[in-house]
């Protein structure tokens, strides 16, 4: 029954927080080599349902399957050594350390060791050569500055950089974007799309609809912790539910007497 | 007449980056590893030079500096406030009494009691190792209670009576170096650890943040029990260590003090690194003793001496010598 393109399989999550639904029996699949994006209001359960899917909070129901297996049950690091990384929304570098020994730890993981196959080296250069590969290279002292004193734009790279250290065969980007200037935006862009085609597949959760459709054609949409819609954005934009999801639908409308 | 200038000698040896020296003299060389050198030699003569009711105090330093080094290296470090002391030297202290006791001679039964006795204290330990927050400190400090309680009313391991007549070293000067040979190693050792880009990285990512060690493939549980094992090494070996000072292991080895005089001895020793709790140990242990006969009055003096310290050196007494080291200026002629 399974697609050998399918990298990405979630089946009918669901986690409430008390009385409240955050993920409602969200299915979808993302092919291998694939970017899907994840969109939906504030509260809509995006970061959740990230959350289910890389083990960080216990499901309440589904499953997930990744490369074919299921991972529903696996713990966060089993996850993440299995080629799933993450990015947090609110990010999560190692404060006291320098930046590029943020990106150590990392190369310490099981997945490195293997896919290096001992070849490793010093762990330090490696951690630098993958600072430089998403634009640490603008200012050459950076690399060495406390994690905990670099601007937002930095910080959203080291994340990836945490992610791309595991030689990771999906990546999970909790809002990339959010926060940061428009320029800064506009070099993360070419830098996402050059995961992308390195044949990193990749989940974006996003705000900023404009720069997520110049680098994907597809996403889904999440309202309240339902899954709403699922396509192409001219399909998104044009259907009614989201309409009403995000702008407000014509009963919601307070109307005097 | 030359003129004269002030010069402080770490501008020059520092530069502003983390761990790289630049080196370029002798008194520089002196400068760096000064410290180190100091302390060093002042641990190698003082075995043969104090009176010998202070060297029975310098063997239970030795164990309290151990322990301390434990302590600061999981708070500091790791990110784990231990009260588990009296767990770690109880352990270590029976096993290797136990063992004695059946015939294993000394110089066996303690590496024995050390890696053993780790391996159960962090084993005991590993249910709360998961958990963020007080679990850990408070499960650390209850399990000692549990166990003297456990003693008492079984009866068993010789009961409220301890069990007596155990090898003791063979002479004092012995007893002492083998604690200095073992201070030096677990403190340069514990230093290189947390300083250098293996183990130590990692385990200050453990501090910094959890979840990131997680999202990088890290078992984190595994990271954690590997820290908990250096740290109760080092406190079974001093618990060991004491019973064979003694000849004799009792209940006694469970009291509370191992396990809240390592985090009075951090805090004003200094956290952050590992040569403040040496420093605040060193200092607490023989104060405690000198305060002796006072009786009751000890603690209250001793109380007293604390917050003396913790008010007037609130950033730890090692934070404020480096400051004042650092910042020695002496003259330069122009």
């Amino acid at each position: 029954m399974t697609n050998d393109d399918i990298i990405l399989r979630v089946d009918n999550l669901e986690k409430a927080f008390g009385g409240v639904k955050a993920v409602d029996k969200v299915s979808f699949d993302l092919k291998k080599g694939g970017v899907l994006g994840v969109i939906g209001p504030n509260g809509s359960g995006k970061t959740t349902l990230i959350n289910l899917i890389t083990g960080f909070i216990a499901k309440d129901g589904g499953k997930v399957f990744f490369k074919d297996k299921d991972i529903s049950k696996w713990q966060p690091h089993k996850i993440a050594d299995f080629g799933l990384a993450r990015t947090f929304q609110v990010m999560r570098p190692y404060a006291t350390l320098a930046a590029y020994k943020n990106i150590i730890p990392p190369l310490y993981s099981p997945r490195a060791k293997r896919t290096a196959k001992g070849k490793l080296g010093d762990r330090s250069a490696v951690a630098v050569d993958i600072l430089e590969e998403v634009g640490f290279e603008r200012d050459a002292r950076v690399p060495y500055k406390q994690a905990g004193t670099l601007p937002l734009g930095y910080l959203k790279r080291l994340e990836l950089c945490r992610c791309l250290a595991l030689d990771p065969e999906l990546i999970i980007c909790d809002e990339v974007f959010s926060g940061l200037s428009m320029s800064e935006i506009a070099s993360m862009v070419p830098l996402m799309e050059r995961l992308h085609s390195a044949g990193i597949t990749l989940v974006m959760v996003e705000h900023r609809l404009r720069e997520l459709f110049q680098i994907t054609d597809r996403a889904i949409v999440l309202s309240f912790g339902e899954k709403i819609a699922d396509g192409s954005s001219q399909e998104i934009f044009e259907n009614e539910r989201v309409k009403q999801a995000y702008f407000g639908g014509e009963d919601s409308y307070v109307t005097s007497e | 007449m030359p003129e004269l200038r002030k010069e402080r000698l770490d501008r020059g040896v520092k530069v502003r980056a983390e761990s790289i020296y630049a080196i370029s003299s002798m008194k520089e060389i002196m400068f760096l590893i000064g410290p180190g050198l100091v302390l060093v030699i002042l641990l190698l003569i003082l075995p043969v030079s104090l009176p010998s009711f202070w060297q029975r105090i310098m063997a239970l330093t030795g164990v309290y500096v151990l322990l301390s080094i434990g302590f600061g290296f999981l708070a500091s470090y790791v990110g784990l406030v231990s009260l588990g002391g009296a767990l770690f030297v109880g352990m270590g202290g029976y096993i290797s009494g136990l063992l004695n006791s059946v015939g294993v001679p000394m110089f066996l039964s303690i590496p024995v009691a050390t890696i053993a006795g780790a391996l159960i204290c962090t084993l005991v330990l590993l249910p709360v190792l998961p958990l963020r927050g007080v679990y850990f400190a408070i499960v650390s400090f209850v399990y000692p209670l549990f166990a003297a309680r456990l003693i008492a009313a079984l009866g068993i391991f010789g009961g409220t009576d301890g069990i007596a007549g155990l090898d003791v070293m063979p002479n004092v000067y012995v007893l002492l170096y083998v604690m200095v040979a073992v201070v030096i190693v677990v403190m340069f050792g514990m230093s290189r650890l947390v300083n250098y880009e293996d183990l130590g990285l990692v385990l200050r990512g453990v501090k910094d943040n959890e979840q990131a060690i997680k999202a990088s493939g890290l078992n984190l549980t595994w990271y954690k029990a590997q820290a908990v094992f250096i740290a109760a090494a080092m406190g079974c070996f001093g618990g060991a260590y004491l019973t064979h000072l003694y000849g004799w292991v009792g209940m006694s080895l469970f009291a509370t003090d191992f396990s809240i005089l390592p985090l009075a001895a951090t805090v004003v020793g200094g956290t952050g690194t590992i040569y403040g709790p040496v420093i605040g140990a060193m200092l607490l242990v023989p104060i405690s003793e000198a305060l002796r006969p006072f009786g009751t009055l000890r603690i209250v003096f001793y109380a007293v001496i604390l917050v003396f310290f913790v008010v007037f050196f609130s950033e730890g007494i090692l934070d404020y010598l480096k400051r004042k080291y650092e910042q020695f200026e002496h003259w330069v002629r122009v």
